[in-house]
C-alpha cells in the first residue's frame, strides 16, 4: 500500500508499536528480574521497577555456571558451524548451478528434502556416527565379508574406530550441512548474468578461479546473511550439545544455563538465572547488530 | 593477426538446428561484420568461434589450426560483450588486467600493460573506479580494454554498441574503426544494425535463418544484393518490391495493372519475379510526365537533409528518398521515374537474384 494519510499513519505506527512491545517485553522483564534480590524477585507480582543488585547477580551467575569457558566453547562451536555452512553450501550451490552432470537435479532435490529432516529427527543415527565415524564402513565391511577376508589373509582384525564425542569436531561437523544455505546461494548464483561467466572464460579463468575471484566476492552479502543466521542458530542449539558433551570442558553456555535454574527444594534464585540468561543472550545480539547492514542486503534484492 | 576458416559449421540445440552449414573465410587483419536480424544465428556463430558454444558439426580453424576442441583461452580470441560483462566488484584496472592475472603475469608488468591500454582508450583517470561509477561509453571502453590487453589474434564483438545512445554509438563506432586500424587484428563484429555494419565492415556477411545470404564489401552488398532478403534488409528505408510475372514483352506488375518494358533475356515467360528498386534511385516528377508512373502520396517523413515520401501504387506501398525540397500534399498525385539499371530482379520462388540483361530502351522503363 502506498496510501499515506495521517489516520493510516497513526494506525500503522500503533500496530508497529504493539508488535515492538510484544517482542521486547520478555527481554525487559528478564533484565528487571536480573536486577532484583532474592526476596523481590519472588514477590507476586514482581515489581517492574529495577532493583539494585544487577552487577552482583551477573557476577554470581558468571561464577556459579562457570560461564567464561562455556561462552568460549559456544563461540567456537557457533563460529565453526556458521563458517562451515557458508563454505559448504557455496560449493554445493556452485556445483549445482554451474555444472551439467547427470543427476544434478536429483542431487539438488535430495539436498532440498533434508529441510524436512532436522537434526532432532535423525538424532539417533547421527549420534551413532559421531560416536564412531567409521561405523558405517565397518558395517559394510562386516556384511560383505571384507573384514573376515582381511583377518584371514593378514591375521589383523579390522576394527575401525574414530569417536568424536566430547570434541569440537563432533559438535560442529554434524551441523554443517545445510539445505537453506545451498538454496540461498543457488538463487543468488542464478541471478549472476551468464555473460560474466563467459567473460571469465574468455579471460582464461577456470571453474575454480571463477568461483574464487568472481562468484565469492559477489556473494559477500549472502555470506554475511547466511553466516549471521547460522551463527544464531548454532548458538541456540541445545539438544545436540547436551547429548554429546558429557565432559564439562566441552559444555556449551546455553546448556549450562540449566545449572542456574533453581532445583526443587533449593532457594528460588530466579534473579541469578535471569542474569545468566542475559549474559548468554548478549553475543548473538552483538553479532546481529554488527552484521545487520549486510544481513538485510543479502536477503533482499540483488545488487546489480 | 590470424585468418579464420569456417567449414560446414552447424549448430543444433536439442532438436532444432539454428545454424545450417556455414562456410566462410576471414583473412588476416580483416574487419568482418556479420549482419542479420535477431535469431538468424549470427551470435551463435560468433560464440562458436569464441569457444563459448560447442560446434555441432563442421570445423573452425584459426590460422589453419582447427580449434573445435580448444578452450576459449587457448584460441587466442578476445570478446567484447553486449552488456559489457564487467566484473562489478573489481576496479577498472582490475577488470582490464584480470586475464593477465589469471595468466600469472607479474604485477609490475601487469600494471604497465594496464597503463598502456588505458592510455590508448583514455581511461587513465578512471582506473580506480568501479564499473558502477562509469557511464555507458566508459564501460564500453573498459570492455574493449579488457579484450585488447591480451593482444589477441582475433577480436570478437557481440553487438557491443546496442546498449549505447545514438550519439555515443556513432562515436564508439569510429573509435572501434580507429582501434582496428591501429591494432590490425582480425575482427569479427556481430550486429543487427545495418548502419553499423556498412560503416565498419571491410567485408559484410549477411545472415538469415541460420544461413549466409551474401558475403561482400558493403558497396557490393548494397548495389548487387544476392537475394531478396538482402535487398530488403540492407538499406533504409527498405528497397521497394513489386511482385510481377514475366510476359512476352517485359514484366507485368501488380496483377497486370502496370507493365515494365525490359528485354526478358534470361527469364522464361510466365516466371514469377519480384522487381526491386531502391527508394534512393527514384525521382519524383510532375504527374502526367510522359512515361512516369503515377502514385498517391500517403505520408512524408522529414529527415532534414532529405525526406522520405511514402506513396501508394495501386495498393502497394512504395517509398522514395529525395534530397530535393518538395512537399507534396498527402493525397495528391505524383509521378515517379527511375532508370532501368537501378532495377533488381529476384525469383519469387527461391528469392535468389536474377541477372537480367538490361534492355536498351532508355527511361522511362515503367509504363502506367
Amino acid at each position: 500500500m502506498v496510501e499515506r494519510t495521517p489516520i493510516l499513519n497513526f494506525f500503522t505506527h500503533l500496530i508497529l508499536f504493539v508488535g515492538f512491545i510484544f517482542c521486547v517485553a520478555p527481554f525487559v522483564i528478564v533484565a528487571i528480574a536480573a536486577s532484583h534480590n532474592l526476596k523481590d524477585v519472588n514477590d507476586v507480582p514482581m515489581s517492574l521497577l529495577p532493583g539494585s543488585d544487577f552487577w552482583v547477580n551477573i557476577k554470581t551467575a558468571w561464577t556459579t555456571a562457570d560461564l567464561g569457558p562455556k561462552l568460549l566453547n559456544s563461540f567456537i562451536m557457533a563460529f565453526g558451524v556458521a563458517a562451515g555452512k557458508v563454505i559448504i553450501s557455496a560449493l554445493t550451490a556452485f556445483s549445482i548451478v554451474y555444472f551439467r552432470y547427470p543427476g544434478r537435479m536429483l542431487i539438488f532435490w535430495l539436498i532440498f528434502i533434508t529441510l524436512m529432516l532436522p537434526l532432532e529427527v535423525r538424532i539417533v543415527p547421527t549420534y551413532a556416527v559421531v560416536a564412531n565415524v567409521f561405523e558405517p564402513y565397518q558395517t559394510i565391511m562386516d556384511l560383505t565379508g571384507l573384514s573376515w577376508l582381511i583377518e584371514k589373509l593378514s591375521g589383523v582384525q579390522v576394527q575401525l574406530s574414530l569417536g568424536l564425542l566430547n570434541s569440537y569436531s563432533g559438535l560442529i561437523l554434524p551441523l554443517v550441512a545445510t539445505a537453506t544455505g545451498t538454496f540461498l546461494y543457488r538463487q543468488f548464483f542464478l541471478t549472476v548474468p551468464d555473460e560474466l561467466t563467459e567473460a571469465a572464460r574468455m579471460d582464461g579463468a577456470g571453474a575454480l578461479r571463477f568461483f574464487v575471484d568472481i562468484l565469492l566476492p559477489l556473494s559477500r552479502n549472502n555470506m554475511a546473511a547466511l553466516g549471521t543466521i547460522m551463527f544464531l542458530w548454532a548458538w541456540n542449539q541445545y539438544l545436540w550439545p547436551l547429548l554429546i558433551t558429557t565432559d564439562q570442558s566441552h559444555a556449551m553456555a546455553v546448556t549450562e544455563l540449566k545449572q542456574l535454574i533453581p532445583n526443587v527444594g533449593g532457594a528460588p534464585e530466579w534473579h541469578i538465572a535471569m542474569a545468566g540468561t542475559l549474559i548468554v543472550m548478549l553475543p548473538p545480539l552483538f553479532v546481529v547488530v554488527l552484521m545487520q547492514r549486510w544481513f538485510v542486503r543479502g536477503l533482499i534484492a540483488t545488487e546489480k | 593477426m590470424a585468418s579464420i576458416t569456417i567449414r560446414g559449421v552447424k549448430k543444433n540445440y536439442a532438436k532444432t538446428q539454428v545454424v545450417h552449414g556455414v562456410d566462410l573465410d576471414f583473412t588476416s587483419g580483416e574487419f568482418v561484420v556479420i549482419l542479420g536480424p535477431s535469431g538468424c544465428g549470427k551470435s551463435t556463430l560468433l560464440r562458436m568461434i569464441a569457444g563459448l558454444e560447442e560446434i555441432s558439426d563442421g570445423t573452425i580453424a584459426i590460422d589453419g589450426k582447427v580449434v573445435n576442441k580448444l578452450e576459449p583461452r587457448e584460441r587466442g580470441c578476445a570478446m567484447v560483450f553486449q552488456n559489457y560483462a564487467l566484473y562489478p566488484h573489481m576496479s577498472v584496472a582490475q577488470n582490464i588486467g584480470y586475464s593477465l592475472k589469471v595468466a600469472g603475469v607479474p604485477s609490475a608488468e601487469r600494471a604497465q600493460r594496464i597503463q598502456a591500454v588505458a592510455r590508448v582508450l583514455e581511461l587513465e583517470h578512471l582506473l580506480d573506479r568501479k564499473p558502477m561509477a562509469l557511464s555507458g561509453g566508459q564501460r564500453q571502453r573498459v570492455a574493449m580494454g579488457r579484450a585488447m590487453i591480451r593482444e589477441p589474434k582475433v577480436f570478437l564483438f557481440d553487438e557491443p554498441l546496442s546498449n549505447l545512445d545514438a550519439k555515443l554509438r556513432v562515436q564508439m563506432r569510429s573509435e572501434i574503426r580507429k582501434l582496428h586500424r591501429r591494432l590490425n587484428a582480425t575482427s569479427v563484429f556481430v550486429t543487427h544494425d545495418q548502419v553499423e555494419a556498412m560503416t565498419l565492415a571491410d567485408r559484410l556477411v549477411v545472415m538469415n535463418a541460420g544461413r549466409v545470404e551474401q558475403v561482400g564489401t558493403p558497396a557490393e552488398v548494397y548495389s548487387r544484393p544476392a537475394s531478396r532478403f538482402v535487398a530488403t534488409f540492407v538499406g533504409a528505408p527498405a528497397m521497394n518490391m513489386l511482385e510481377g510475372e514475366v510476359t512476352l514483352d517485359g514484366v507485368s506488375l501488380l496483377g497486370g495493372s502496370r507493365k515494365l518494358n525490359v528485354s526478358r533475356a534470361g527469364l522464361s515467360v510466365g516466371a514469377k519475379v519480384a522487381v526491386g528498386v531502391r527508394p534512393e534511385a527514384m525521382r519524383m516528377v510532375a504527374p502526367g510526365t510522359p512515361g512516369a508512373l503515377e502514385a498517391t502520396v500517403d505520408l512524408i517523413e522529414e529527415l532534414g537533409a532529405g525526406r522520405v515520401i511514402y506513396v501508394d501504387l495501386d495498393g502497394a506501398p512504395f517509398s522514395i528518398v529525395t534530397s530535393e525540397i518538395v512537399h507534396p500534399e498527402p493525397g495528391s498525385t505524383v509521378g515517379l521515374q527511375f532508370t532501368e539499371s537501378d532495377l533488381h530482379f529476384f525469383s519469387s520462388e527461391t528469392g535468389g537474384r536474377l541477372d537480367v540483361f538490361r534492355a536498351s530502351v532508355p527511361e522511362p522503363a515503367l509504363q502506367g
